[in-house]
């Protein structure tokens, strides 16, 4: 007993790490009144040191705390695209204007942000619905506080309450969910779950009927977590009331997290236990119930409403928040092949997405620093002001619409193999058509940066040493993975391997 | 045929200068203007040289289009390579270039082509670094367009091209420059994502045999040298795709004459069509090239256009001879109705740059209908056309710079009488119009007349209705000559000059080539000859044995 509890705990280190650095760096923030930069350093050791054990942990999977954690390989790639999102909010926050202005304490900021990131990891390798309910609600209720940390703001403290309200509705409907399942089934294990659907299923329709709403219910709360539509309105409220780092954070950490979860409970709890090969009958196990058309609903929901709304959007950060939604509707066309190709192909391009979103989100922030708005109109004439900085955020757009040769290309490129190798022309159509549609969007803040006001003299902006480092670390993977990709996509299929799963 | 310059081939000399030129540009202090646009004209110098040395090189005999050993100047690599895991294929990309009679003539054009636009450029005022980086990159990616033979490379360079293009339109161009390279970037977008799918489609449908070195194997050749050390693998090699053998039994692409072949290869026609720009989807074209700078317009006019054209003679038509037979009377059709069409439109219209933006569509329908008729006179008619109306249509926009940065309007009915104030720009505008509208013993005549003479062997009556354009372009071709150089000379135009010798250069450097090949069109020709024979015969085999003769 004392052995096996041992076993786990130490394949637990990651996440004992980061509670013990929330705990020393709440305890700092109270004797270290005085310094800003305490706290900070704290979040950024302990943020390093758990995803270094996490590269290092073994490549084999393990169920931890009877079932109720997965450590493996897939649940790594998670964590390790979290604890790096998180180590770019710190450095990002660092240098954040509206967050460190009038001397406000930050102490808490980076706790929360700890603590946020400790939920997501747990959300990727979560293997129960109790805990998978408990991860969401952990990383939930840090958000819901960063998102208003900067109350005076005034668009802050609606986001933030927006994001309460919504969030304790959808937490509620996926509670219910869990609930009517374990009614059902006598299981909070996903696994278990799997294996005790056929005598469940037996039972007659009513029961097939109650585990089908059950199963949506708690999609619906997934949905909530991925900002996929219908279920995002949340989203741009939130993204754009929210200091302009959390948004980066939430649309990529938060939804690195979800889409994690998302695709351990559906291929492994509704996974059909006589197909020995993750192929393409997994999905058959609810009669008369096609799980597979809902994702695809979803999917083609997400990215079209996504992209289409954000066509009328005049603040970039506002902009990028639907674009975000656009990618995550992206993503779960992999979500629908939900085979390894379809789940390697969403594991890469979470990867390159990290890396071009944040870049964008960060120029967009050095531009709010300099300028005081995230308006597209006011990015006018800004191509002659920053050179630099602007053909920066150029190649980030580029790669968010997917143009080679940068890595948002081999993204897209990977999601449309995995569909066409599977079959989904039409849906591979849809994505394609939508790329086309984004274009317009990015294009038009290009456009208002080197197309306009360019005739006016104004001052050049005066970009820091550091800032320009950060730019650049995130600017050569966005470049470097279009041209040459085989590590990447290696790491990726390596990654699929998930417990549970043949 | 190999030719290697420290140990690295001339095709990534060629495709690459440009790119390292790029750098040099970027690194150079933002007003050292003049060391700016000399390293940019050094380059494509250079680039011109490499043209000469490929020309000269070049074996003659050899056809290419489908065979490796028929490729000259061949560097085969791994670019990409991904290892097998249980559920899926080794990944492997090549770094495959080399030409064929049918893409060294577009070398040649876009060496000459960007050579002049670089010239033409020196009068550019405004951001002159971004200018001319933009610039580089656009050459780079329009080099590597026509010397790719991996799919994957090919599709890269060709997304390569589009956001310098939409720049050097939208940064350099008119007043309605926002809303026409958007027009050029959607519109292009919007083909080449189904270029994407199919070519996606296509690498499915394709396996080959990879040993241990990494080179390819048919699928033939690998069972005759019984698979011993072979890995099955999907591959983006074209030639691989074009080889029916090396289709995967049951893939999506597999068979003959199936809808699923046919909708691929609409969706690859779509990508094509947009860039030529073939009638219905040729509205961008007039308002990107009336809204971009002289020198955009020329390369536009000159080199990416004939990109569509290309890569159905090098894509769609070995690699879907079924559906290209299958479809080939549409294609045809499309390609009249641009040529009537776009000699009607031209008619029209009164902004000179609009007008030769019309006249391009309507020539280059006469390439779409050449390469329809699937014979080798046709096709050849089409390669040399495109070479032809890359020669030509840069003139005419020259020409239209010229008098645009003269008098700044563009209106044909303003002038009038100018043959006597500015001769020597006369005397290249009418060899430049008489070249347009197909006179002989200029360069047109040769091309447009084999074009239609192979069309005429398989469409008779679209050839007629073809060959009245004719008329139509003589028509309006005339029709402008007499306002513009005829009649007097109104007032405010007194003070006109004529050309200076940076125009001169130019215009005259290309005039030469279109006499010369108007008189003599053998050196050209003779670069094709074996390439043409060998597409006419694999589309001619298609026809009359099908699917099972392929095998």
């Amino acid at each position: 007993m004392t052995d096996r509890l041992l076993h786990d705990l130490a394949l637990m280190v990651p996440e004992t790490v980061l509670t013990v650095t929330i705990i020393v760096a709440l305890v700092a923030d109270i004797i270290f009144r005085r310094s800003r930069a305490i706290v900070p350093a704290i979040v950024m050791i302990g943020l390093t040191v758990a995803g270094i054990i996490v590269l290092g942990q073994p490549h084999e999977s393990f169920a931890i705390f009877s079932g109720m954690l997965a450590v493996d390989p897939f649940a790594s790639f998670f964590k390790v695209l979290i604890l790096l999102s998180a180590i770019l909010v710190v450095v990002f926050s660092l240098g954040f204007n509206e967050l460190n202005a009038n001397g406000r304490k930050v102490g808490e900021y980076y706790v929360l942000i700890a603590a946020l990131t400790l939920g997501m990891m747990l959300m990727a390798g979560a293997n129960n619905m109790l805990m998978m309910y408990l991860a969401i609600e952990l990383s939930s209720i840090s958000s819901y506080a960063l998102s208003g940390y900067t109350r005076e703001a005034e668009d802050a403290s609606e986001a933030s309450l927006k994001y309460v309200i919504y969030g304790a509705l959808s937490s509620g409907l996926m509670l219910y969910g869990i609930s009517m399942i374990y009614g059902l089934t006598g299981h909070f294990t996903f696994s278990e779950i799997s294996s005790a659907l056929p005598p469940v299923l037996e039972q007659g329709s009513t029961a097939s009927l109650a585990l089908m709403f059950a199963g949506l219910l708690i999609v619906a709360g997934l949905g909530y977590k991925i900002s996929a539509v219908p279920f995002h309105f949340w989203a741009p409220d939130v993204y754009e009331g929210a200091p302009i780092t959390i948004t980066a954070f939430l649309s990529v950490a938060s939804k690195a997290g979800g889409f994690a979860l998302m695709i351990r409970f559906l291929s492994v709890s509704f996974l059909d236990s006589s197909v020995v090969t993750l192929g393409a009958g997994s999905w058959a196990v609810l009669p008369g119930f096609d799980w597979r058309s809902v994702v695809v609903a979803l999917s083609v929901l997400t990215m079209t409403v996504g992209n289409l709304v954000a066509i009328w959007q005049n603040n970039l950060k506002r902009l990028l928040a639907y674009s975000s939604i656009a990618h995550a509707g992206y993503m779960m066309m992999g979500l629908v092949v939900l085979t390894n190709e379809g789940i390697s192909a969403i594991m890469l391009y979470f990867v390159i997405y990290l890396f071009m979103n944040f870049g964008a989100f960060y120029i967009v922030m050095l531009i709010a620093n300099k300028i005081g708005s995230e308006d597209i109109e006011d990015y006018r004439g800004l191509g002659s002001r920053a050179p630099f900085l602007m053909v920066a955020l150029a190649i980030f757009l580029v790669s968010l619409t997917g143009l080679p040769p940068t890595a948002g290309f081999i993204g897209k490129l990977y999601l449309f193999v995995a569909l066409l190798n599977s079959g989904w022309v039409w849906l591979a159509v849809v994505g394609a058509l939508n790329s086309v549609i984004a274009l317009y969007y990015y294009i038009r803040v290009l456009r208002n940066v080197f197309l306009r006001g360019t005739e006016q003299a104004a001052a050049p902006l005066q970009l820091g040493r550091l800032e320009g480092v950060v730019v650049v670390l995130l600017l050569v993977p966005t470049v470097l993975l279009g041209l040459y990709f085989s590590p990447l996509a290696a790491l990726a299929q390596a990654s699929t391997k998930m417990l549970g799963m043949p | 045929m190999e030719f290697t310059l420290l140990g690295i081939g001339i095709l990534t000399w060629i495709t690459f200068l440009p790119v390292v030129g790029m750098v040099a540009v970027l690194l150079l202090p933002k007003n050292s203007k003049d060391a700016i646009r000399w390293t940019s004209l050094g380059v494509t110098i250079l680039q011109v040289v490499l043209a000469v040395v490929i020309y000269s090189r070049f074996d003659r005999s050899l056809a290419g289009i489908n065979s490796v050993a028929g490729m000259q100047f061949v560097e085969q690599g791994t670019w990409i390579d991904i290892p097998s895991v249980a559920w899926f294929g080794r990944v492997h990309i090549e770094y495959f270039l080399g030409i064929d009679g049918l893409s060294v003539v577009m070398v040649l054009l876009t060496a000459l082509v960007s050579f002049i636009a670089t010239i033409s450029s020196w009068k550019i005022d405004r951001s002159e670094k971004g200018y001319f980086a933009l610039l580089l990159l656009l050459n780079t990616g329009m080099m590597g367009v026509f010397v790719s033979l991996d799919f994957f490379l090919f599709y890269v360079f060709w997304e390569v091209m589009l956001l310098p293009m939409y720049f050097l339109i939208g940064v350099w161009g008119g007043p309605r420059r926002e809303y026409a390279a958007i027009k050029f970037f959607l519109y292009t977008l919007f083909g080449s994502v189904l270029m994407l799918l199919a070519m996606i489609a296509l690498y499915f449908s394709t396996n080959v045999y990879i040993d241990g070195a990494g080179v390819i194997h048919s699928i033939a050749e690998g069972t005759k040298s019984g698979l011993a050390g072979l890995e099955k693998i999907h591959t983006f090699n074209l030639l691989a795709m074009m080889d029916p053998g090396n289709m995967v039994p049951g893939s999506l692409l597999a068979g003959w004459e199936t809808s699923w072949r046919y909708i691929a290869y609409v969706g690859l026609f779509i990508g094509f069509a947009i860039k030529v720009p073939l009638f219905p989807f040729h509205t961008w074209l007039p308002d990107a090239h009336v809204e971009a700078p002289t020198p955009i317009s020329v390369i536009l006019a000159g080199v990416l256009l004939k990109m569509g054209t290309y890569g159905m003679l090098r894509i769609s038509f070995p690699v879907f001879p079924d559906a290209m037979l299958h479809f080939s009377w549409e294609l045809a059709l499309l390609g009249v109705i641009s040529m009537v069409y776009g000699a009607l439109v031209a008619m029209a219209q009164t902004d000179f740059k609009k007008l030769i933006a019309y006249s391009s569509i309507s020539h280059m329908g006469v390439v779409i209908l050449g390469m329809a008729s699937m014979n080798t006179q046709g096709m050849t008619g089409a390669v040399l056309q495109m070479f032809n109306h890359g020669t030509i249509t840069a003139m005419l926009f020259l020409i239209v710079g010229v008098i645009y940065d003269r008098a700044h309007t563009r209106g044909v009915n303003e002038f009038g009488g100018l043959m006597n104030k500015m001769p020597r720009y006369s005397a290249v505008m009418v060899i430049a119009f008489f070249a347009a509208l197909g006179l002989p013993g200029l360069s047109g005549f040769i091309s447009e007349a084999f074009s239609l003479l192979g069309a005429f062997q398989t469409f008779r009556t679209l050839t007629i209705i073809a060959a009245v354009t004719i008329v139509l372009t003589a028509g309006y071709m005339l029709w402008v000559l007499q306002r513009v150089f005829l009649g007097t000379l109104p007032e405010k135009w007194a003070g006109l000059t004529d050309m200076d010798g940076r125009e001169t250069f130019m215009l005259v450097t290309l005039a030469v080539i279109v006499i010369f090949l108007g008189i003599y069109p053998a050196p050209v020709l003779d670069l094709m000859n074996a390439s043409m024979n060998s597409l006419a015969g694999i589309m001619q085999h298609a026809g009359t044995t099908g699917m099972m003769g392929m095998q």
